[in-house]
């Protein structure tokens, strides 16, 4: 049955995927805007006269873009490029495709949030752990509510009041981009310290903020799980403190903690697209701000459409993998 | 009245989120009728003050007064969570209570969409559905924008609470003897399930604010108005940051926070109040 389980998370997965794609493809019609003739008015409004030949440019661009055939036939070569990931070129920075565009600064993204939401769920785990535990040491007590204030706090909040502090007041590190200007990236010492100290600020935003959530889950979970007759048991036999705490209880509380993962990443990316923003960080958010700004239509679909689905596959991944941590789910019936 | 504050002195989490909220509420009253609030129109004022006698909070680069803004736009903020987190909440309460009682195909569909739904970055979708209607978005539209997503997280959870409901024996009695349907949902699980919606509605209000917010910094938002997030992406877009003008992200972000921690504490409290197993007994 294990292969069943597989095939219908894939079913779903493929879902999501096609729904991500209609959406992106009829939300924009159903509001009416064309984007080539707005993009077209503006540049002629920019140029300051008003320009004869518009209406044909634009049917020639339509052309172009086959925007003059029926909305099916639209539809069907969407899905088709969309198949083969092939997202058209950028309407702002022509010829430049969307897929370039977005190469260059997917590694920003997920090597930001790839490590900060590893690192805050690992921390946010073993610290959620350890408030649950009464034999922990009492200064652990003290961690809970600036915690919990945290965690209410918006990402990109926190790292505009870190911005001000460590980067503009004492000047300890740089307050925006991904490097220094006029640097060009290369595989040496300098350079490798410059990005972290340029990733320092948005990484500790996020986690701050990230670790009060999965503590207090953790915590919650522990709760629960040191009330069970098998740790009363455990603790009955003599075992020894640590075994107990590790073996008995961790290894039970985190399970939920995983699934929450799979559930949180996409709130994390959200929040991260922000904080991006807020501090110019090279990555996927600034790239969609640009495009959001500059009215890039296919940026912006294509960048929505690349994380929906890379989010899915990360949950599927996930979702597949977790039989390997709670052995109890084999997805058997019986 | 003597019995509610000795709940309150027991529940501290509710007391502080209660308090958050009073004190902000108690701003913006005082505010409202205090303060001139023309001057939330650019050029009212001359731009790039600092925090003065004349203005409290500082004045914009475009000559707002900020206080002005800030007790004429977080009302606008809360009315955009407030909207979209009552219908979040209500309609993801109809299709939890639909799909949770009577089960059968139609809860399959509400929770595999919910279930989907969930795992995709909301903010991206919002973000696709507001380029679609640009042009000029208002606030109410905000709040519509935002409800579009909201209602998936409070139907997944609240489907959970009245799946456990239902199996209770004062509904298995009440179906034997014979109450409808819709007669067990009002009269019997409605009422057992208010406390818990109403931290749902608590934490959606929160998660739509914070949703309009995120739009809203990113320019997505009602280009007109004074909203916090707006304040905050003006601040992003003439740098304010780096020019050092710092009065104007502080209230902002002030304000936010106390919204934040206010909405967050009330939830917490919300939820040992529907939870009295979270009591702690003393």
């Amino acid at each position: 049955m294990q292969a069943l389980h597989i095939a219908k998370r894939c079913g779903v997965f493929v879902l999501i995927v096609w729904l991500a794609a209609t959406l992106n493809f009829f939300l924009p019609k159903l509001s009416g805007q064309d984007p080539v003739r707005s993009k077209l008015l503006q540049q002629a409004s920019l140029g300051g006269y008003v320009q004869s030949g518009i209406e044909d440019m634009i049917k020639v661009y339509d052309q172009r873009f086959g925007l003059d055939k029926p909305l099916w036939r639209q539809y069907v070569t969407y899905l088709e490029n969309t198949a083969k990931l092939d997202f058209n070129y950028s309407i702002a920075n022509y010829p430049r495709t969307v897929n370039e565009m977005i190469a260059e600064s997917v590694p920003w993204t997920v090597a930001l949030l790839g490590l900060t939401t590893l690192f805050s769920f690992a921390l946010g785990t073993f610290l959620g752990a350890l408030l649950a535990w009464p034999r922990a040491p009492a200064w652990m007590a003290w961690l809970m509510p600036p915690l919990w204030a945290l965690h209410a706090i918006p990402f990109f909040l926190l790292g505009l009041i870190l911005t001000y502090v460590l980067a503009f007041q004492f000047a300890l590190l740089p307050i925006f981009g991904g490097y220094s200007p006029g640097v060009t990236p290369t595989l040496t010492w300098g350079f490798v310290s410059d990005l972290v100290s340029h990733a320092t600020l948005p990484a500790l935003s996020i986690i701050l903020v990230s670790t009060g959530g999965w503590a207090l889950g953790m915590r919650g979970m522990m709760v629960t799980t040191m009330g069970e007759d098998y740790v009363n048991f455990a603790e009955a036999k003599g075992l020894k403190s640590r075994t107990v705490f590790l073996r008995y209880c961790v290894r039970n509380a985190i399970l939920p903690q995983v699934t929450a993962l799979a559930l949180a990443l996409g709130q994390v990316l959200s929040g991260a697209v922000l904080v991006e923003v807020i501090f110019g960080y090279p990555g996927i958010g600034t790239l969609l701000f640009q495009a959001i700004r500059e009215n890039d239509h296919f940026l912006i679909q294509g960048i929505v459409f690349l994380v929906i689905v890379a989010l899915g596959l990360a949950t599927l991944v996930l979702d597949i993998c977790y039989p390997l941590m709670d052995p109890r789910i084999s997805h058997r019936r019986n | 009245m003597q019995g509610v504050l000795r709940y309150l002195s027991r529940n501290r989490s509710l007391l502080v989120g209660i308090g958050l909220l009073g004190l902000l509420a108690l701003f913006l009253i005082i505010g409202h009728f205090t303060v001139d609030l023309t001057k939330v129109r650019p050029l009212s004022a001359r731009p790039l003050q600092e925090p003065s006698w004349r203005y409290p909070f500082g004045t914009d680069r475009q000559g707002r007064d900020l206080l002005a803004v800030m007790v004429a736009g977080t009302p606008l903020t809360l009315r955009i969570g407030f909207i979209a987190g009552v219908l979040g909440v209500g309609i993801g309460t109809v299709l939890a209570f639909v799909g949770a009682y009577y089960r059968g195909i139609t809860d399959t569909i509400i929770r595999g969409i919910a279930d989907i739904g969930l795992t995709v970055p909301g903010l991206l979708v919002l973000i696709i559905i507001a380029v679609s209607i640009k042009g000029s978005l208002t606030v109410n539209q905000m709040a519509m924008v935002v409800a579009s997503l909201a209602w998936l997280y409070p139907t997944r959870t609240i489907r959970a609470q009245v799946l456990s409901l239902r199996e209770r024996g004062y509904v298995e009695i009440a179906r034997m003897s014979g109450v409808s349907g819709p007669g067990i949902i009002f009269t019997e699980l409605m009422p057992n399930m208010l406390p818990y919606l109403a931290a749902t509605l608590v934490n959606a209000v929160s998660a739509a604010i914070l949703a309009s917010i995120g739009l809203e910094v990113l320019g997505l938002g009602p280009m007109e108005s004074p909203t916090l997030g707006m304040t905050l992406y003006w601040v992003n877009f003439n740098a304010a940051m780096i020019n050092g003008w710092w009065w104007w992200w502080t209230a902002p972000t002030v304000v936010i926070i106390t919204v934040f921690l206010g909405l967050f504490f009330l939830t917490v409290g919300l939820d040992e109040l529907a939870n009295p197993r979270l009591r702690r007994s003393n």
